[in-house]
């Protein structure tokens, strides 16, 4: 039975770029996936794309590309990635030049687009999961962009494509698509695309998989996390898979690494939407098999829902925000008398906030006042306010700024900041809102 | 006991909704921590974080339950005025409950 190997290069849109170029290099890969595409990163995208028709894809698709093509074309390993964000056809555009520069002539470069339902979401006014509605952001709708399926990555690597680069394909499906490719799964025999789905989940977020998120000292150590090897899956025909990493590379693969990302960022196990089927993880089972080898089965599916979520795009508010610290016997209570000053001179002069939260960094700020233990040597004031201008939002990092020679005694290392939030919100469409088409171009 | 002693754990995000996974380092621990850790605890461990509802879900075969907890993360990473916006650091506070060492009468909990 045939197996592939496929590499996770990135598990967001910062990511070291070492590991995917240890993976190209000494992984044996068949396919290397970056995974670069949070929440809101593609309505912050869209908004670039709107001052430039030219930008809009990923930041450091180009270092990832020059990184990796010369290696990837030596070792005919094939690139999928969502870095095209909200302008595939121009990250495209980009790779070519890329690859002509090094030389690569003849590399084929598919863009997939169709992702992109501004316009069908506007037009079909739907209710956000926010509790607005589509009409209702009326000008502030940035963008709106569902989650598409692996179809179009399949079509783009069956069209013959060295590196595919899509928009807001979900997560999974980056890695769903070369399965499909590969071993000619049928769209509907669910169980195969369940599998598929639990493959593309469990190594999407690249080093949570080998160790990373995961080490507590002395409860779970993870050796060499400053050169964590990023995951490889071994992917059989039927499914069945074997998760591992570059031998010598650092971190760890075992039951508990799975196991820990097999349930990051799920709900129902036994209902993991997705756009191609709605997986199954309820019954999957691992077993360490060796060094940094765990088998992963018992993956399962039922039929699509025919629905996508679709992630909107809107300008919600805007944040200001002041920080500044106290230490020394008495710290906290200089922390709280200088929280005390700002909340009475916001008030004083009537700056407008819907939200307002005050913190004190190293006694409440992560989970409330239930989280103290012990006076702290040290504490950090943090103030964040939620307005309607950023004129408003400036003032608050103003006034925690002002508490170094009008506060109390002894506080440093102020800081402030004021930034326009675009926030997201989802709702569901029709799966034909999305016409998805490759286009191909070549180095 | 700590329930650190006995588990891990990782947090999720997507929009409003956090969910902390609880994984038994032994199989033979699962079915305390299914007495142990009901969502009424753990909404309870959450009072002023989590607002909505608290869903449990059991794995058995990996030894694990998934809690879903709704309302938890001020409207979501990309709004939330909290300093972790994600609620990344919420398994390990959960990971601070105190739990009673298994004894001879643990009922089988679990519902699978």
């Amino acid at each position: 039975m045939r197996t592939i190997r496929i590499g996770a290069g990135a598990g967001y849109s910062g990511d070291r770029i070492e590991p995917a170029v240890e993976l190209a290099e000494k992984g044996a890969l068949d396919y290397l996936v970056f995974e670069c595409l949070a929440e809101r990163t593609i309505a912050l995208a869209q908004q670039a794309r709107m001052k430039n028709p030219a930008a809009g894809y990923d930041p450091l698709l180009a270092a990832r590309m020059q990184a990796v093509l010369p290696i990837c074309r030596a070792n005919k390993v094939r690139i999928i990635t969502n870095m095209g964000a909200a302008n595939p056809i121009s990250a495209a555009g980009a790779t070519r030049s890329i690859a002509r520069k090094l030389g690569l002539s003849g590399l084929r470069i598919a863009a997939v687009t169709g992702d992109d339902v501004l316009t069908k979401t506007k037009d079909a006014d739907l209710a956000l999961d926010s509790g607005d509605t589509v009409k209702g952001l009326a000008n502030r709708v940035v963008s709106a962009n569902a989650y598409v399926g692996a179809q179009g990555i399949a079509d783009a690597l069956a069209a013959g494509a060295d590196v595919v680069i899509t928009g807001r394909a979900a997560d999974p499906a980056l890695f769903l698509g070369p399965l499909l490719h590969e071993f000619g799964w049928a769209m509907d025999d669910w169980d195969l695309l369940g599998k598929g789905t639990v493959v593309g989940h469990l190594l999407e977020c690249a080093g949570q998989i080998t160790g990373g998120y995961f080490a507590d000292p002395g409860v779970k150590d993870v050796p060499g996390l400053a050169r964590l090897g990023f995951p490889i899956g071994e992917v059989r025909e039927d499914g069945d898979l074997v998760v591992t990493k570059v031998a010598g590379s650092g971190g760890c693969v075992t039951a508990a690494t799975v196991k820990e990302q097999l349930l990051y960022e799920i709900h129902d196990p036994a209902e993991y939407f997705q756009p191609d089927v709605v997986a199954d993880f309820s019954q999957v089972a691992v077993e360490e098999v060796g060094p940094d080898r765990v088998h992963v089965t018992g993956g399962r599916g039922k039929p699509k829902t025919g629905l996508l979520k679709t992630s909107v795009g809107y300008v919600d508010s805007y944040v200001g925000e002041g920080q500044i610290s106290y230490a020394g016997p008495g710290a906290v209570a200089r922390g709280r008398l200088a929280l005390d000053i700002v909340r009475e001179r916001l008030a004083m002069t009537g700056v407008q906030t819907t939200e307002l939260r005050c913190d004190l960094i190293g006694v409440n700020a992560l989970h409330g006042e239930a989280s103290g233990v012990g006076e702290p040597y040290e504490v950090r004031v943090r103030v964040t306010g939620r307005t309607e201008t950023l004129a408003e939002a400036v003032k608050i990092g103003n006034e925690v700024e002002t508490l170094y020679t009008n506060g109390p005694a002894g506080g440093g290392g102020a800081w402030k900041s004021a930034r326009e939030v675009v926030a997201v919100a989802s709702c569901l469409l029709p799966e034909g809102a999305a016409q998805l088409s490759v286009s191909l171009v070549e180095a | 006991m700590k329930l650190r002693e006995i588990a891990h754990s990782r947090t999720g995000d997507k929009g409003n909704v956090c969910n902390i996974s609880v994984i038994a380092y032994r199989a033979d621990d699962y079915a305390l921590l299914c007495q142990e850790i009901t969502a009424e605890r753990v909404k309870a461990h959450f009072a002023g974080v989590v607002h909505g509802e608290v869903v449990r879900y059991e794995l058995p075969g990996i030894a694990a339950l998934n809690f879903v907890l709704k309302d938890a993360l001020g409207g979501g990473v990309t709004r939330s005025l909290a300093l972790d916006a994600h609620g990344k650091s919420l398994s390990s506070r959960l990971l601070d409950l105190e739990i009673a060492p298994a004894g001879d009468t643990l009922s089988r909990a679990c519902q699978s």
